[in-house]
């Protein structure tokens, strides 16, 4: 057993290892880039798969020692690897302009797969070695990585990540040493358990600790003559930074009209990776040093509203809280994800931000926005979505990868539904040109009224916008005449422009802040039109509203608009293309040419071996590993996005489901050597049966089942959500060791290689799984994986020919 | 290393041993004759290919003579750090220190034709970085004002603009939230200094009729231009102008 527990703890580090260097990259680079190059990076487990195809035989002569070098090798390299990464001047932000970039991407690629290669031709070899016991072996391997994910989660609450990556040094040199042991040699396990110590130790902890690009926010706000960090905390959310800056102020007031001389009091800057900054604001009580937070376009729902009682949707450093305070709300909620930048305003700088956490109108809830509205039975007259990325990254298009439940019609229509009578909904977006967030906030927010049953969504709306800001105000009951006057006026007195509102004439648009027609008028017209359909299938953009199903918000990119692109042959035409989005599609087919080489490479070689046996075709193997390959992660990542909705947290959602997906498979895989044997002729197709059975029912109940439990405290949900997964995951566990089981014993030199394929499959699922539920939904992918589960029981489902001839 | 004067000789010192001594150096190269000059005519040709390529609405297709003539003069290689001055005329942005960038040619050249300065106009431009916009401004014959935050950015862009002659380059080095109020009122600013808002200080300090231009865009890509005008009743309008033109429909135009 020692040998099993080896393996676990092997992919425990080399899981955990992938998931903080996610986080090392987020900090250092932007999290687009961090998911490109570990997605790469992950390919380092396909080329395990063509090494071993060569390396086979000599490996196994000296198994357990081959075992532990290379856990020994993943240790060494996790570090060191990653420590000259480190070095390399790459700057992302250059990669269209010059290839020198490429070569240095290629570099880190390359550095970054040698650990995962390690890792994974370890785990090979001792499926190589263990033909008879795969689905342990695979067992170990899976249980080991849903711990990992599980385990880095919590250790990254509690330590620095540099610290991680010592952690999980000295895990591999634990797995080698176990290894070792378990043929009873003790001294050599000791002197590698020993060795473990300077191995983690021994680098400085500048050599490991990220540096962030010079380009990030935080970067240039610390230029800044007397700016500098006060206080720092991390965790898997992000690293936090607070920055204050004496001499010049940070002036932070997104919205702020060009009429206003106001101009906010002292600020602390707030950046989570070195982004995205939000302002903690001095207040000491007097609400005149804070006026300028009557001329921001988020203000105009406090002129309609008298003392509403509001809701706050993303706090962060209080701007938003501050305002409602200004305007004499009498309840404010304040919801906020990051219970440690509630921390900052609450504790370390409370007074500085005068206790407004602590004030007797304000409750802090430390949740997810949208599954905190989900879970309520209270209603509010105002609910603020406030406006937390930053101004630079939203027009570079940075989050196009990441999912927002909180701008999906169903997160609409239930803010709506929370709204007291005469409540409104405020969603304030930066404006951007040429224009997309808004046009998809307003396609969003009509869909969501009708759906609501709500019609003339025309009534019911109001755009308002400043030179770089746009707030839409959305209501279940018309705005009456009065209403539009005082809205009127209060634009007029900031300058602000009218976009839309019930009874606008087009010449009221475009005022002070104009675009070359008025674009927004015109498309808020179109959009409530019956030219509809035609209009958002003919814009540029991809102004679809998002959904859960496809809860992509800041996803613009349509591929009609490449051929056009292409024509532009400056590199001005760049602009179009939301960064986020490029990464992707650059990652996909670097990958997919990598794994091909990885898979087509060793071919030769195995015509050879495969002479010899009578087994099923290469072509029929490989196409099942990739297409189970696939399809895991496909399910995987798609009910990872539905559990999310269901139990908030984006952390707990990761850890339950994952963790939930990876200890069930592991369990499944334990008993797939029962199955076969019980049904030789029948088990992957039984598995698969059972795939296609569980997956079709969830795809069908769970997103109405989800709504009515919302409420449930998340221990709970947390049940419920891993009770579910079980059985799923459970029977996904078994295609897998079945299919490897079946090739070892009719052609086991085809091993190594499927295990290749399979993880070259999952490095290219991971992209292509993001990309097609931006562009079809999580219920197309859902729908895809079922198929090539289909696919894959016909391709090795039923034995061709007599088993075991070649035994 | 640096070029070795102004490459057009305008008689602009008071002294007249001064101008002298200048007609001197420069007369030889009247036609901006240095080991980057049909590096600077060939930058040039490219940025009226992109604006002819990708002009149309509010962005330019056409740039103006002057601006394209400044850029014909400028000598954009030393405005860049010594390791990339092999790149200085590509159309490209290129890093300066400091996570700032000297920008691309067709923005500058852009920016500097959205400004529509009349001869002799008086510029403000907060973010000096490397000084090129700055020495564009003062070719095509403006008083300059630029504010660098940034100490050691604009040290050096300080002496580098004094080397090569730009002495109707002033710069600051400080906080551009309040503008230069000494030498207020300014015919245009560029703001390039990422920014969330658009100081009232600067607006005030824009002449009537004048404007202000003010890049967005993450680091190595500007996204649009934000266009301040200031109308002659004193009301101030913003426009947004993209580098690239769009039409935002594909099929019904």
């Amino acid at each position: 057993m020692p040998l099993l527990a080896a393996v676990s703890l092997l992919s425990l580090a080399a899981i955990a290892y992938e998931i903080l260097l996610t986080r090392l990259f987020s900090i250092a680079l932007w999290h687009h880039f961090a998911y490109m190059i570990i997605s790469l990076a992950l390919l380092g487990y396909g080329a395990s798969g063509t090494f071993l195809v060569f390396a086979k035989h000599r490996l196994l002569s000296r198994f357990h020692t081959s075992f532990a070098a290379l856990a020994v090798s993943f240790g060494v390299a996790a570090i060191g690897c990653y420590a000259l990464v480190r070095h390399l001047p790459f700057n992302p932000l250059e990669i269209i302009w010059d290839w020198r970039q490429q070569v240095h991407l290629a570099a880190i690629y390359l550095l970054l797969a040698v650990p995962f290669f390690a890792a994974a031709s370890a785990i090979a070899l001792v499926l190589a070695a263990w033909p008879a016991r795969i689905g342990a072996v695979y067992r170990a391997d899976l249980m080991g990585a849903g711990l990992g994910a599980l385990g880095i989660v919590a250790a990254l609450f509690v330590l620095p990540p540099e610290d991680c990556l010592r952690i999980i040094a000295a895990f591999a040199f634990g797995a080698a040493a176990l290894a070792l042991y378990s043929v009873g040699r003790r001294p050599a396990a000791f002197a590698i358990l020993l060795l473990a110590v300077p191995a983690a130790l021994a680098w400085p902890q500048t050599s490991l600790t990220p540096m962030p690009s010079p380009y990030k926010t935080l970067s240039l706000a610390l230029n800044v003559p007397g700016a500098r960090i006060v206080a720092e905390r991390t965790s898997p959310l992000g690293r936090l930074t607070v920055v204050e800056s004496p001499h010049v102020p940070l002036r932070d007031a997104p919205g702020l009209s060009l009429a206003s001389t106001l101009m906010p009091p002292e600020q602390l800057g707030i950046f989570t990776d070195g982004e995205g900054m939000t302002a903690v604001t001095r207040f000491g009580g007097d609400f005149a040093a804070v006026a300028y937070l009557d001329e921001l376009t988020t203000a105009l729902p406090y002129h309609l509203l008298d003392r509403p009682a509001t809701l706050v949707l993303g706090a962060g450093g209080g701007a938003q809280v501050l305002q409602a305070l200004f305007h004499r709300a009498p309840r404010i909620d304040a919801v906020e994800l990051n219970a440690q930048l509630v921390d900052f305003v609450r504790r370390d700088f409370d007074d500085f931000a005068g206790h407004i956490y602590a004030h007797p109108a304000v409750s802090v809830h430390v949740a997810e926005a949208r599954s905190f509205v989900e879970a309520s039975d209270a209603r509010w007259d105002l609910i603020q979505v406030a406006l937390l990325d930053s101004f630079a990254s939203s027009a570079a298009g940075v989050q196009a990868l990441s999912e927002s439940p909180i701008y999906t019609v169903e997160a609409f229509q239930t803010y709506l539904r929370h709204l007291a009578p005469g409540g409104m909904l405020a969603v304030t977006r930066w404006l951007g040109s040429p224009p997309r967030d808004t046009l998809k906030l307003l396609a969003t927010a009509i869909s969501a009224l009708e759906a609501n049953g709500l019609g003339s969504a025309g009534e019911r709306m109001v755009l308002l916008h400043n030179w770089n800001t746009a707030t839409l105000l959305v209501r279940n009951d018309a705005f009456s005449r009065d209403e539009i006057a005082l809205i009127r006026r209060f634009a007029a007195e900031r300058q602000f422009d009218l976009a839309w509102f019930p009874g606008i004439r087009r010449e009221d648009t475009n005022r002070y802040h104009r675009m070359a027609k008025p674009t927004l008028f015109d498309a808020t017209a179109a959009l409530l039109g019956p030219a509809r359909s035609a209009f958002v299938d003919d814009y540029r953009f991809d102004i679809r509203p998002a959904t859960d199903d496809r809860p992509f918000f800041f996803q613009f990119f349509r591929w009609a608009l490449l051929p056009e692109l292409a024509t532009i042959q400056s590199r001005a035409g760049l602009v179009y293309l939301d960064s986020g989005y490029l990464v992707l599609a650059l990652a996909l087919p670097q990958a997919v040419a990598a794994a091909a080489v990885l898979i087509l490479l060793p071919l030769a070689w195995l015509r050879r071996a495969e002479r010899a046996t009578r087994a099923p075709g290469r072509i029929r193997v490989a196409l099942y590993f990739l297409a189970i390959g696939l399809a895991f992660l496909f399910i995987e990542i798609a009910f990872i996005a539905r559990f999310s909705l269901f139990l908030g947290h984006p952390l707990s959602a990761i850890a339950v489901t994952l963790a939930g997906f990876l200890v069930s498979a592991g369990l499944g895989s334990g008993v797939s050597r029962n199955i076969a044997t019980r049904w030789p002729q029948m088990a992957i197709v039984l598995a698969v049966a059972a795939i296609a059975t569980l997956g079709t029912f969830y795809a069908l109940v769970l997103p109405h089942a989800f709504g009515a439990m919302m409420g449930l405290p998340l221990a709970a949900k947390s049940v419920i959500a891993i009770g579910l997964i079980a059985p799923l995951g459970f029977a996904m566990g078994l295609p897998f060791p079945l299919g490897l089981t079946r090739v070892s014993e009719s052609a086991p030199a085809l091993l190594p290689w499927a295990w290749g394929i399979n993880g070259c499959a999952s490095v290219i699922a991971a992209v292509m799984a993001t990309l097609l539920a931006m562009h079809f939904g999580f219920t197309a992918l859902l729908v895809l994986a079922l198929g090539l589960y289909a696919a894959a029981a016909f391709l090795l489902g039923q034995e061709r020919r007599p088993a075991r001839s070649s035994a | 290393m640096y070029s070795t004067g102004k490459e057009r000789a305008i008689p602009r010192l008071s002294s007249v041993v001064a101008t002298v001594a200048l007609l001197l150096v420069v007369a030889p190269q009247a036609v901006a004759v240095d080991a980057y000059s049909s590096d600077r005519l060939e930058m040039v040709r490219t940025i009226e290919a992109i604006a002819r390529e990708v002009g149309g609405g509010a962005t330019p297709s056409v740039l103006g003579m002057d601006v394209l003539d400044a850029m014909r003069r400028t000598p954009r290689h030393a405005f860049v750090p010594t390791y990339l001055q092999s790149l200085a005329y590509a159309d490209r942005p290129l890093p300066i220190g400091y996570g700032q960038t000297i920008s691309q040619p067709y923005i500058v050249a852009l920016m500097t034709d959205l400004l529509r300065l009349a001869p002799g106009g008086r510029a403000l431009e907060i973010g000096t970085g490397s000084g090129y916009q700055a020495a564009v401004l003062a070719e095509l014959g403006h008083d300059v004002y630029t504010i660098e935050i940034v100490p050691d950015l604009a040290k050096q862009a300080a002496k580098r603009l004094s080397e090569l002659g730009y002495d109707k380059v002033r710069v600051r080095e400080g906080d551009g939230y309040f503008g230069w109020p000494d030498a207020a009122p300014f015919d245009g600013i560029v703001v390039t200094a990422a920014s969330q808002q658009i100081p009232p200080p600067l607006i005030d300090q824009l002449k009537p009729g004048g404007r202000m231009v003010i890049p967005i865009g993450a680091a190595f890509l500007t996204q649009e231009l934000i266009l301040v005008e200031k109308l002659a009743n004193g009301t101030v309008r913003t426009e947004a102008v993209l580098p690239v033109s769009f039409v935002p429909l594909t099929r019904s135009q």
